[in-house]
């Protein structure tokens, strides 16, 4: 008798919401070019990029407009060709108010240096030292929605040896199909992107982690990589958060990422599935990071689809495109409903690492009435991490950040199982999310 | 009686009697030796536990006090000077006495002034609305309105009036603990000197952006237009970016600088209406002297240069 062959997933916790893949099969179409854009010069983790344009020069695609500040930062270019507009502090997705640089779009003249033929490049003429530099220089960063640099994740520290390279295509979050789509268009530049991220880090191994309810992805890829023995691909359960790094560490080579430590103090290194086909472009065509899929859906949403976006779109553009904002949307977010964050304001721009914009319905969107902790423990079954975020909530609302460390508050990846499955509604991640804040910067005196 | 009813209430007795011959002489040779003064001092401090000088509570701050031996650092926020001077007579030092503080609340973004620009319905606290973004109306500055203030204090000294959105400090209750300044993750609250006669006067916005913008967000947001600083005669305002700040310190509360402000956010506390007219009034003849001054000397320095001209034509 044949066993039935069980789908790899991470040990512990997890839950297990509806994913409304609603626009998975909606072909990437770009969206037309806006009339203005705002580029923010914080769309990453690390210092702020600093501005090297000024009122009035006029800028092509694809020119530098802030360089990095320190190795941890990343170039922003311009994503589209005009003049330079006011250089102030607008807010930006995440909420607070951020320098960002205004260009004011005039026809679409790309820097000559930019390779825009579509054919494929195959051949990695690069060394691996080269390859880091070209990356830097293109301003990629990690695009799931953390946008931490990659060239940093691509030098790997002394004293620390890689042998697995993992691609991140598990997209868990609800509702998004970015990485789904450019997995099903983008599969052999895709495979060329992990070829250029191989090299860098001197790697023979690489796998390719896809969530088994995108099993189109997983056949094209599995039909792709047939004769290419250093890459497989691995269909993963559909469990939320599968996509989580350490997760993902945990259940494709069953490594435990330890407390406050990196992927790469177990020998990996993960990158994302849109992060790998924004490096190839910026590796074998010249081409830095100016624009990225994002996926506007909703239920309410007349024509949920996949755009190709500039960065620095404002976010009503492509609500427009998508067919207006329903009636009945009570919360506009950016990213998954499960670790995505309300907008405050719809002039917001895309930034680098806007993986979706979620229209959520106003029945949904209300948070329900907060109850008392029943102490039923569903929190501690969920939590991938292995911690207990109702005693976090407690030791974080009575500000006593010395315990909540020593229960380990700073493993919390924030993935929002434990509010997720909670029966009482209780805002448990909001206040783990501040007993980290509060650990971060010093109380006041 | 029944024996074993005898028997029980002896050795009962016993063991007592002998228990307590034990704890006595463990206790005389285990005795933690305190200074008695330390339990004097406690009893005159008000006991609200507060954490208002610094210390954990009231019994640390006694302990404090004794073996410091003065008075120079430690004071009593809750208490104020009559206390004090009850604590250096215990102690047989030298009180010292303080100007008495009192929380004010520098955020004047009423429903009325400063639209909501989304809603916020996370969870109900101030530090996490703080933490997640900028609030919900325009204004990064400006007070989130949820009340995490007014929930520590122990002396029922806040509320928020629910017609602007603010807290509101009760003047006779308020004992400068410090607990709401602490709380505050936007820095809305902040200690102040009580002032002489209990009258203050500061500007009631932290919003440090520029005119323009800060206006668009809130009506009567300091736009800084400087006009506060430069009638003030005693250098006790100063301009950070866009917004003017008093420094109680400098501050006369000769209380000119209010009616210049066009937004009327140049706050004051028990100032009576007459006085502000009355200073205003006296700002403008001031003004007015300073301007025919400027006048006449720009006249005379005229005057002194035709007739210098002229002697030159002569020559």
């Amino acid at each position: 008798m044949k066993l039935h062959n069980k789908l790899k997933t991470f040990r512990i916790g997890g839950v297990h919401p509806d994913d409304h893949k609603i626009t998975a099969q909606r072909v990437i179409v770009p969206l037309p070019l806006p009339k203005s854009v705002t580029i923010p010069v914080t769309q990453h983790i690390g210092a702020p990029a600093k501005i090297v344009v000024q009122r009035g020069d006029t800028v092509k695609v694809g020119q530098v407009i802030a360089t990095h500040e320190g190795f941890v930062s990343s170039n922003i270019h311009a994503s589209v060709s005009g003049r330079v507009g006011i250089i102030e502090e607008v807010m930006d997705s995440t909420g607070f108010k951020h320098m960002a640089i205004n260009i004011r779009v005039k026809g679409d003249e790309w820097e000559e240096t930019i390779d825009r033929s579509e054919g494929l490049v195959e051949e990695i003429k690069l060394d691996p030292k080269e390859i880091v530099a070209r990356i830097m220089e293109a301003g990629v960063v990690g695009m799931g929605g953390a946008a931490f640099p990659s060239h940093v994740k691509l030098s790997v520290p002394e004293g620390k040896h890689v042998d697995y390279l993992i691609i991140n295509g598990v997209e868990c979050e609800p509702y998004l199909t970015a990485d789904h789509r450019i997995m099903l268009e983008k599969p052999k530049e895709i495979v060329v992107g992990i070829r250029i991220l191989m090299k860098a880090l001197g790697v023979s191994h690489a796998i390719i982690g896809i969530e088994d309810n995108k099993h189109d992805a997983v056949e094209l890829f599995q039909e792709l990589l047939k004769d290419e023995p250093g890459i497989t691909v691995e269909a993963l359960e559909v469990q939320y958060p599968q996509g989580g790094e350490k997760q993902l560490i945990q259940a494709l080579l069953n490594r435990e990422v330890p407390s406050g430590g990196l992927p790469a103090d177990v020998g990996v290194i993960v990158h994302n599935v849109g992060t790998t086909f924004a490096i190839y472009e910026a590796v074998q065509k010249n081409k830095p990071l100016i624009e990225r899929i994002v996926t506007v859906t909703g239920k309410s949403v007349k024509e949920p689809s996949n755009f190709r976006v500039r960065i620095g779109t404002p976010v009503m553009d492509l609500l427009i495109a998508a067919g207006g904002i329903p009636e009945d949307t009570g919360k506009i977010v950016s990213g998954g409903p499960m670790m995505g964050k309300a907008i405050a304001d719809l002039d917001v721009p895309v930034a680098k690492g806007t993986s979706g914009i979620l229209l959520i319905p106003k029945e949904e969107a209300t948070r329900a009435e907060v109850y008392n902790c029943v102490h039923c423990g569903k929190c501690i079954e969920a939590c991938p991490m292995g911690l207990e975020p109702y005693r976090l909530l407690i030791l974080s609302k009575k500000g006593n950040s010395t315990r909540a460390k020593e229960e380990h508050i700073l493993d919390c990846i924030e993935c929002g199982s434990c509010s997720f499955v909670c029966p009482s509604n209780r805002p448990i991640l909001d206040y783990i999310r501040l007993g980290k804040t509060q650990l971060r910067k010093p109380k006041k005196a | 009686m029944n024996p074993v009813v005898l028997y029980t209430i002896l050795t009962l007795t016993a063991i007592g009697i002998l228990a307590a011959v034990v704890i006595y002489f463990v206790s005389k040779k285990f005795e933690v030796k305190e200074d008695d003064r330390i339990g004097k001092v406690e009893q005159v401090l008000p006991n609200t536990n507060c954490g208002g000088c610094g210390q954990p509570g009231c019994h640390a701050f006694a302990k404090a006090v004794v073996e410091a031996g003065d008075l120079a650092a430690l004071h009593c926020p809750v208490g104020g000077n009559t206390v004090m001077k009850q604590v250096a007579e215990i102690l047989g030092i030298k009180a010292v006495e303080r100007d008495p503080y009192i929380a004010v609340v520098r955020c004047s973004g009423s429903f009325e002034y400063r639209k909501k620009t989304n809603i916020y319905d996370g969870a109900g606290s101030c530090k996490i609305a703080a933490a997640l973004y900028s609030g919900d109306t325009g204004c990064a500055y400006g007070c989130l309105g949820m009340g995490d203030c007014v929930e520590v204090c122990d002396f029922e000294a806040m509320y928020m009036d629910e017609k602007t959105g603010l807290p509101v400090v009760i003047e006779d209750k308020c004992t400068a603990c410090n607990a709401c300044v602490k709380e505050c993750p936007k820095d809305i609250l902040e200690l102040w000197p009580k002032g002489k006669k209990n009258q203050r006067v500061y500007v009631a916005c932290l919003n440090e952006e520029k005119g323009s913008t800060a206006r668009k967000e809130c009506a009567v947001a300091c736009s800084g237009c400087s006009k506060c600083f430069e009638a003030c005669r005693y250098d006790a305002i100063t301009m950070h970016n866009s917004l003017a700040v008093i420094d109680p310190e400098k501050c006369k509360l000769c209380m000119e600088c209010v009616d210049t402000c066009d937004v009327h956010n140049i706050v004051t506390a028990n100032v009576t209406p007459e006085k502000i007219q009355a200073a205003n009034e006296q700002r403008l003849k001031r003004e007015e002297r300073a301007r025919k001054k400027k006048e006449e000397e720009k006249l005379a320095a005229e005057a002194a240069k035709q007739a210098g001209n002229e002697t030159a034509q002569q020559a």
